[in-house]
């Protein structure tokens, strides 16, 4: 039976990483742009796992930073939801052109 | 025993005055400001009487000579070993006659302008300024240190620019305070050079030691000072005349006087302040006080205070026959009287029968400071009656101003020379002084000293006989009931005409002599006779002249047609001035410096601001305001230093 090793997991992560990089520059509404970000998050969380699990089996500190950045990804995520209903409220829209009022 | 804190009460009580009423008199004091003021002040006399009794009478004396009494001294600047900038007190006969002439008449001038200053807006201010001035010349004599005293010398620059541009909606006195300062300010830098010079060759700052030190024969400073020399003369003979160029500046000595006249637009009283005991006097006290070191080491800048002194004298009463305005003639003869301080300075020797002229100097500054601010503080009376400074619109006031009349008559007898008045004592020791050892400047100053009677009593006859009163003609018409100005104007003018009158009796070369060891001033009833015959013959024509009007000064004056003309100009010194400033200061020095200004140095930093405007323009579009792109830089960035880090970071 065929078993992944690392290389085939840090692959995947880093596909993940690129394609929400990919998103962020060029998804132009925020919401998408958001989902971009928890994909870049989740690939980090990937990483780690997948480097506790195959280096150092016999301890838990990536499963705990995992975890520290899921909670912190959620909060996150109410955060930018806010701010993503404040800028409807007063652009309406989402757009993420629209909001460049802060420039030279 | 006198203890620091009195003599030191004696500038800080006027100090004090400035503060209050500078601060707080406009809004707290504004009726009862001189009353303090003059309280202070009067406080100041009475201390510096007591020092100067205590001084010359009780313990000035050590084994027959005054010695200097230094009360207080206080470390204020080191420079390095030695040369340091002290805060000190130093008694010598000339502070204590100082002290006593400065307090007596700026008490004079507090009490006068109580009423000639009445009504005016800023009364409060006018007076803290009077402190002010009084505070920087008391604290410029008691000066222990060089350094010291050039502070303090500025300072009364600044009060006299205050006082003189008083009325500063005048354009007239702004411009008078601007020159009085400016020229004074020129003359400064010469001071400041000279002091320069003097600590760095005696290696101290402190008065008794530079003259310790540059007075004795064979010392290593005074060696070295002599050997060094520029353009042929001496590092020490150049020191003494950068010092009394600025000496010459404050006490409007020739070629530096043209401030004085100007300064007459200040209000009367601060003139008789100026012209009598502060300010212009401070250039003579500077001389007299390096007098040793003038006269031991550097007698070539001697001989240039000498005929400096000469000349201004002999110019200066030239130009006094021709002005027509009182304040102007007034001033010409401060310059002139000065001139003949300055060079009895100048022909005295240190020590002895030798140095009459020192003793003469002094002398003639003490009782020339009692007559000059009578005549002063009489003019201010015949102004304020008048309302007008021209002599063509005065005549005959002996009946409307009597006490006025009877004052300044003796104020003009004692600057005549005239026996018994205090200026025929003082200026006999000029004299004979100047008798003794330089004839040139003898016939000087007996020519000067008739003409001196000549143009006081052609002020005199001019202000109070001339012309039948009329009042009403003059001065738009207006009547004229205030009288001459009440108690506390009449009270100076008495006091100032009872010195003027009795302090030539002083013996005041017991007390006031170039060596302190002090010498008899030996009178002789021969000598006295020229200088007497002159200013009589001076008085005479001038009553001729003008006792009653007529037409003979016109048809003299149309007689010697260029002297007089040129003389009314002021010999065309301002005219001169003028030139030098604006035709080749302006044009060689001050136009390139512009140019150079407005081109180069704004250019640099005009090129700077526009580079630095010009690449934020093209770089500004960088922070567009989308998000996006910025984390599209970061990213970039991110992958360059991870690159970086992988493949050259090793």
């Amino acid at each position: 039976m065929f078993t992944p090793g690392l290389y085939h997991i840090l692959f995947i992560s880093t596909a993940l990483f690129f394609i929400g990089v990919f998103g962020f520059l060029t998804r132009k509404n925020l919401i998408t742009i958001l989902m971009s970000v928890e994909l870049i998050l989740n690939s980090v969380n990937l990483n780690f796992i997948a480097f506790n699990k195959y280096l150092w089996p016999d301890k838990l500190d990536g499963l705990f930073f995992t975890i520290f950045i899921i909670a912190i990804a959620a909060a996150e995520a109410a955060v930018a939801i806010a701010i993503i209903i404040n800028l409807y409220r007063s652009h309406h829209s989402i757009d993420v052109d629209n909001a460049e009022e802060m420039k030279y | 025993m006198l203890n620091a804190t009195t003599i030191a009460l004696i500038p800080l009580l006027p100090l004090a005055g400035f503060l209050v009423l500078g601060l707080f008199g406009r809004k707290y004091f504004k009726n009862s400001s001189g009353i303090i003021a003059t309280i202070l002040l009067l406080a100041a006399t009475i201390l510096a009487i007591y020092t100067a009794y205590g001084y010359f009478f009780e313990y000035g004396k050590v084994n027959g000579v005054y010695e200097k009494f230094i009360p207080l001294k206080y470390t204020w600047l080191q420079f390095s070993e030695g040369v340091s900038i002290d805060m000190g007190i130093m008694l010598d006969p000339i502070t204590c006659m100082m002290l006593v002439v400065i307090t007596f008449v700026s008490l004079m001038v507090h009490i006068y302008s109580l009423t000639y200053m009445k009504g005016e807006e800023r009364f409060a201010t006018y007076y803290s300024f009077l402190g002010l001035f009084t505070f920087s010349m008391l604290a410029l004599v008691i000066s222990s240190n060089v350094f010291q005293i050039y502070i303090f010398w500025e300072l009364v620059g600044v009060s006299s620019f205050l006082l003189i541009g008083f009325y500063y909606d005048k354009p007239s006195a702004v411009a008078a305070c601007k020159k009085a300062f400016i020229v004074t300010r020129f003359a400064d830098l010469g001071f400041l050079i000279g002091i320069l010079i003097l600590s760095f060759y005696s290696g101290t700052l402190d008065f008794s030691a530079l003259i310790q030190r540059l007075t004795t024969p064979g010392s290593a400073e005074l060696s070295a000072a002599l050997s060094s020399s520029f353009m042929g003369i001496s590092a020490l003979t150049w020191a003494m005349v950068l010092v009394f160029i600025g000496a010459a500046g404050k006490s409007a000595m020739f070629p530096l006087q043209i401030w004085l006249p100007d300064a007459m637009e200040g209000p009367t009283p601060v003139s008789a302040l100026i012209h009598a005991a502060t300010m212009v006097v401070a250039g003579v006290f500077l001389v007299a006080r390096l007098f040793p070191v003038f006269a031991l080491s550097a007698p070539d800048a001697l001989r240039l205070v000498a005929y400096v002194g000469a000349i201004s004298a002999l110019l200066a009463a030239i130009i006094a026959c021709t002005q027509t305005d009182i304040k102007r003639v007034l001033a010409f003869s401060t310059i002139s009287q000065i001139g003949y301080m300055m060079f009895a300075l100048g022909v005295s020797k240190y020590g002895g029968e030798g140095g009459l002229g020192y003793t003469a100097s002094m002398f003639h500054l003490f009782t020339h400071a009692m007559f000059k601010a009578l005549l002063f503080l009489g003019a201010g009376s015949v102004i304020h009656f008048i309302h007008s400074n021209e002599m063509k619109d005065m005549g005959g006031l002996r009946k409307y101003l009597p006490v006025t009349h009877i004052t300044f008559l003796i104020a003009c007898l004692a600057i005549a020379g005239i026996p018994p008045f205090a200026g025929f004592f003082s200026k006999e020791e000029i004299l004979s002084a100047a008798y003794q050892n330089n004839m040139i400047i003898y016939w000087i100053a007996l020519f000067t000293s008739g003409l001196t009677a000549f143009y006081m009593f052609r002020l005199y006859f001019g202000i109070f006989w001339n012309k039948a009163p009329s009042l009403k003609e003059r001065a738009g018409g207006e009547a004229h009931a205030h009288g001459e100005g009440g108690f506390a104007m009449m009270l100076p003018l008495i006091l100032l005409a009872t010195g003027a009158a009795a302090a030539g009796f002083i013996p005041f070369g017991n007390f006031v002599s170039s060596d302190g060891k002090g010498s008899e001033s030996a009178f002789h009833l021969q000598f006295s006779i020229a200088p007497v015959l002159f200013g009589l013959t001076g008085i005479f024509i001038a009553m001729w002249l003008y006792k009653k009007e007529n037409n003979k000064p016109d048809i003299i004056a149309a007689s010697m047609n260029g002297l007089y003309k040129s003389a009314w100009n002021k010999f065309y010194f301002d005219e001169m001035y003028l030139f030098v400033t604006k035709k080749i200061l302006f044009n060689l020095v001050a136009k390139p410096a512009a140019w150079i200004d407005k081109n180069v140095v704004d250019g640099l930093v005009n090129a700077t601001g526009n580079t630095t405007m010009f690449i934020s323009k093209k770089i500004k579009g960088i922070q567009s305001g989308k998000v996006q792109q910025y984390a599209a830089y970061f990213l970039v960035a991110a992958i360059a230093v991870a690159v970086l880090f992988i493949y050259w970071w090793k």
